[in-house]
This record gives structure tokens, C-alpha cells and sequence, in this order.
């Protein structure tokens, strides 16, 4: 009984100390004061994670290439973030003469506030959800969809030939993985019949024989999860889908004029953004803040949620390590030809699912459906590459 | 299959991220301030300006004929020449540099002086830790400061070293022979004279 107690205290433990710390106010203050209390939470506790980000990815990357990685600043080199952060405050904040000052300033602050608001309906624990939207995913995707606003804001008042083309290219892939993103989720809000996050994840929520109910183990749940990954590695402008800021080419895309703070602010934008798609995709897909076995349940949901979302970076930053970049067209024939018509797909393996009732039958169907989509598809596209040795014409 | 690739790729990078806390001999990196690797032979960072002997000013090879200054494409060489001579090595009285400087903030490292010297007197360093606080003055090499020792010069550069040293040695022999011949004949041509008086 004790026990029970203590691990729901300690699920429970920010709500409980959010209502501690709100009861030192007056009644008609509360709301308001925990409503502001849980958004300082946030912001602190992902603009924190995002420091420990980048350094876990510039060694994880390291590693991957057989180095050591950063570990001069501090033990390990784990202050790294506290130099970077140093570093970026005192550079010299540099407007373009030609530049439009105004759009300029905002376009930072607006990507960093739009990819913010997506955590307001994220459930990252039991009863930790900051407002609990009906429409929750329709919210998360409306203000996902609105930092493609901000890039193209950056990239347009810099007044710069890399920094537009960027923003063309980051626009581009934004709006056709836009499209297999949005539909990939359909398929759970059509299992579910929900558009709130908190339904989504109570609905996963339940175990048969100790194994939990995430929609990532079901054929289309697979199939949507795998399509849901590769559009919000592109939605996020991560390797290798880094086109926009593709180096090589544009120096470094929609943010090449932006220096010091506002330029952290690029890069705190992107790594929250790559924390709350993942935390969204946790949330359909992986069963949110619920433990992946029923004994499991013990341990606090917030950590659950966390771990998932620290595992999904981590494969974030394994295909970082691993893949090279995409050329335009190949990403667009991808987005439209392959990850489009396998979410189509999916969608039909979803709603088959839904009718065909319990029973092991709608595992053959939904299954064969997808495999022989994906095989069928692969194997008429690599065919029509012509995938094999490269032959040179000229350099030989 | 399609996405195959990726997936091995995906194994690679991830045996490599679990091995390389292992293992040690897959890092391919050093740490570098503490830790260094042998400089190799061939490496070549700035010029500097060879002498013999013990005493860089009177040792110097260069002759302040100014091809390199006139040669380095991103011109950092100044020389000054001397107004008075000094016997160089195989004894023949040559100018010298009064002023030699070299701003390696300008220098290109392409080696082209050291190409061009006649004299064996510039040759490529292997030191690159020169970072100064100084970025003008501290940047701007002056002779003092490019002499290195010929015995410097076998240090970093041995086989290269040895085969400027055999070159020098069989010039000087070719001089002493020459010398010798014109004393000889110079004491045949007296004698002569001398003969002829008689």
C-alpha cells in the first residue's frame, strides 16, 4: 500500500509541487500563476535539454567516426554548452546593410516561440499536459506548419542569394513532407477517434499479457511509424534531409546572415522542433508516457516519456552519422512517389483494421498490404534508377 | 531490397559508436597538445634560412641575391642587401642579407623560394605552432629569427639534408680544384717569367 502511494507521489511529484508552490497565492491568482509555472517549466527544461544535446550529438557523432568528440570544457567535456552559449552572446550581432532589420529580428523569435507552443498540448506524463485541447494534434500541427513561416521570413529579409535559396528549399521540403506527416498520423486518429493527445495516449495505455497496446506494433502502426520518422527528419531539416542548410552548397542556408544570439536562436529553434515532433511521434505512436511492459508501471510516467523522446534523438543523431545528403530532386521524388503512396496505403491498412474486428486475420491482411506495397514500390523504383556500379563518362 | 543499404550503414555506425568506447586502437584521433605524432619528413609549414658553422650571422648561406623575393608569388619576402661582402663557403666574397624578413601571416608555404635558391640558403620549416598575440610585429620573422643551424636542418629534413650537403661538398671541391689550378698555374706562369728574366 505504502509502496503504491509513493510511486504515485512520485508520477504525480511536479503536479503536486505545482499546486504547493500556487497555493502560496491568492485564489484568483492561481490559475493564471500555474499556468505560467508550468510554461517557465517547459521552456527551462527543453532550452536545458537542448544544451545537453549538442554536446551528447557532437560526441555521439564523434564516436560514430571514431573520435573522441569535445572534452576540454569541463568533466568529459560536459560544459561545452555553457562555452557555445558564452561564445554566441559575445559575437557581434551582424544586420546586412540591404537586409529588412524588422522581419530579420522577428524571424528567430517567431520560430522559436511557434516550435514552444507545440508542448502546450503534449502529454508528458500522467495528468502533465499544459491545456488539454480536444483538438490537440490539429493544434500541434497548425503551429508546426507555421514555422516554415519563420524560415522563409529569415531567409527572404536577408537579402542574401544562399540565405533565400535555403528558405526556397526548406519551404519546398516543409510542404511536401508536410503531407505524408499529416497523413501518417490520420491513420491513429482514425483508430483512435481522437484528435486529443491525451485520448491517443490513454488508448495505448493497456496491456495483453504484459505487453502494452503502442500502435508502433501493429502492421500499420509500423508502416505509419517508419513514414511519420522519415517526414519529421525532413520536417526538422536534419541529415539527410538537410538541404536547406546543406553546407556544401549554401553555406549554411536560411540562417547564412544571422550571427550570435539570434543565430542560437536558429539552432535552439531546431533542436526544440526535433524534441517536439519526437515527442509528438512518442505520443501517437509509442504509447507516450505509458511503460512498455504492465510491471513496468511503477516507474514514473515522465520518465517513460522522456526516455522515449531521448531515444528517438539519438536515432535522429545515429542517421545524422549515418547518411549523406539527398539531392532536391531525389527528395522530392521520395516525399511524393514513395513515402505519399505508402501513407495512402497505410491509410487503407488502417481503416481495414478498423472494421475487420479482433482476430488474427486483420494482421494477414494489414500486413500483406504494406509488404507487398513497399516491396512492389521499391522494386519499381529502384528499377527504374538503375541502381548498380556508377559509370563515369568523362573522369576515368 | 530498398532501404537495405541504410540499414547496413545504420550497423556500421553503430558498431563503430559501441567499439570505440572498447577499443582504443579504433580511435583515430590524438590529443593533440598532450599527446603528438612524430613530425614526418616531408611536411613543410614556412621558410627559414640555413647557416653553417656555429655563428648564424657569419654562417649564413643566403647571398642576398633576391631571386626568392623577386619569385614569391604572394610577395612576403624583403631583403635588404649588405653594402660590403663577406667571404662565403667555399671562401669567395659575396653580399649578405642586412635585412631578411619574412611575414608569414602573407606566406602561402608553396615553397617556391626554396625551389629557386641557388644557394641552398631557404629551406622549409616543420614547425606550425607559431601563433602570436602579436598579429603585425609578431607575424613579421626577421633574419635573427629565421636562422635555423645546417645541423637543425638534419634534424628535420635528414635525407634532404645529406643531399644539400653532398652538393655543397663536391662545389667546394670543384672550387678548391679550380683554385688550385689557377695557383698553379698562376706559380707555373711566374716561373715562367721568372725563367724567361733568366
Amino acid at each position: 500500500m505504502f509502496e503504491t502511494h509513493l510511486s504515485e507521489t512520485c508520477d504525480q511529484i511536479f503536479i503536486l509541487l505545482q499546486h504547493w508552490l500556487v497555493s502560496f497565492l491568492p485564489a484568483s491568482w492561481q490559475s493564471a500563476a500555474s499556468v505560467l509555472l508550468s510554461v517557465a517549466a517547459i521552456i527551462c527544461l527543453f532550452a536545458a535539454l537542448f544544451a545537453l544535446t549538442t554536446v551528447f550529438e557532437r560526441k555521439g557523432l564523434a564516436r560514430m567516426q571514431n573520435r573522441i568528440g569535445p572534452n576540454r570544457v569541463g568533466p568529459f567535456g560536459l560544459f561545452q554548452p555553457i562555452a557555445d552559449g558564452i561564445k554566441s552572446l559575445t559575437k557581434e550581432d551582424i544586420v546586412p546593410s540591404s537586409a529588412d532589420a524588422v522581419v530579420h529580428f522577428l524571424a528567430p523569435v517567431l520560430l522559436v516561440v511557434t516550435v514552444f507552443m507545440g508542448f502546450a498540448v503534449l502529454p508528458m506524463g500522467r495528468n502533465m499536459v499544459l491545456v488539454d485541447l480536444d483538438a490537440g494534434l490539429l493544434f500541434y500541427f497548425a503551429m508546426g506548419a507555421s514555422t516554415e513561416l519563420a524560415v522563409f521570413m529569415a531567409g527572404w529579409s536577408s537579402r542574401n542569394k544562399y540565405s533565400l535559396l535555403g528558405a526556397m528549399r526548406a519551404v519546398a521540403q516543409m510542404i511536401s513532407y508536410e503531407v505524408p506527416l499529416l497523413l501518417s498520423s490520420v491513420a491513429v486518429v482514425m483508430i483512435t477517434g481522437s484528435l486529443s493527445l491525451t485520448k491517443i495516449v490513454e488508448a495505448q495505455n493497456q496491456y495483453t499479457w504484459g505487453l502494452p497496446h503502442w500502435y508502433i506494433f501493429t502492421p500499420w502502426g509500423f508502416a505509419g511509424f517508419v513514414m511519420y520518422a522519415i517526414a519529421t527528419t525532413a520536417e526538422t531539416n536534419r541529415s539527410p534531409f538537410d538541404l536547406p542548410e546543406g553546407e556544401s552548397e549554401l553555406v549554411a542556408g536560411y540562417h547564412t546572415e544571422y550571427s550570435g544570439f539570434k543565430f542560437a536562436l536558429f539552432f535552439l529553434g531546431e533542436y526544440v522542433a526535433m524534441f517536439s515532433i519526437s515527442g509528438l511521434g512518442t505520443t501517437l505512436f509509442l504509447g507516450g508516457w505509458s511503460a512498455p511492459c504492465s510491471f513496468l508501471t511503477w516507474i514514473p510516467s515522465w520518465i517513460w516519456f522522456f526516455s522515449k523522446l531521448m531515444l528517438s534523438i539519438f536515432v535522429f543523431i545515429w542517421m545524422r552519422g549515418t547518411l549523406p545528403r539527398l539531392r532536391q530532386d531525389q527528395l522530392m521524388n521520395f516525399a511524393w512517389k514513395f513515402v505519399l503512396p505508402m501513407c495512402l496505403v497505410n491509410l487503407l491498412a488502417a481503416g481495414l483494421w478498423r472494421f475487420m474486428g479482433d482476430g488474427w486475420l486483420r494482421w494477414v491482411v494489414c500486413s500483406t498490404i504494406l509488404i507487398a506495397a513497399y516491396a512492389g514500390m521499391g522494386f519499381a523504383e529502384m528499377r527504374r534508377q538503375r541502381l548498380g556500379p556508377r559509370s563515369y563518362r568523362y573522369a576515368e | 531490397m530498398l532501404g537495405e543499404g541504410i540499414l547496413k550503414g545504420m550497423a556500421v555506425t553503430a558498431k563503430n559508436f559501441f567499439l570505440s568506447f572498447v577499443s582504443a586502437e579504433r580511435l583515430t584521433t590524438i590529443q593533440y597538445p598532450e599527446q603528438r605524432i612524430a613530425p614526418f619528413e616531408a611536411a613543410r609549414v614556412f621558410p627559414f634560412l640555413v647557416f653553417d658553422g656555429a655563428d648564424w650571422e657569419s654562417g649564413m648561406r643566403c647571398v642576398a641575391c633576391q631571386i626568392c623575393e623577386k619569385e614569391c608569388p604572394p610577395k612576403c619576402i624583403f631583403i635588404e642587401k649588405s653594402t660590403d661582402k663577406k667571404p662565403d663557403f667555399v671562401g669567395k666574397p659575396q653580399f649578405y642579407p642586412a635585412r631578411f624578413d619574412i611575414d608569414i601571416s602573407v606566406c602561402m608555404s608553396c615553397q617556391i623560394c626554396v625551389e629557386v635558391c641557388p644557394f641552398e640558403a631557404i629551406k622549409m620549416d616543420t614547425e606550425f605552432e607559431l601563433s602570436t598575440d602579436d598579429r603585425f610585429g609578431g607575424l613579421l620573422l626577421d633574419r635573427k629569427q629565421l636562422a635555423k643551424s645546417n645541423d637543425y636542418y638534419h634534424e628535420i629534413h635528414p635525407t634532404e639534408a645529406s643531399a644539400v650537403d653532398a652538393r655543397l661538398a663536391a662545389e667546394k671541391v670543384k672550387a678548391d680544384a679550380k683554385a688550385k689550378a689557377a695557383v698553379s698555374a698562376a706559380t707555373a706562369k711566374t716561373a715562367a717569367i721568372a725563367g724567361e728574366g733568366a
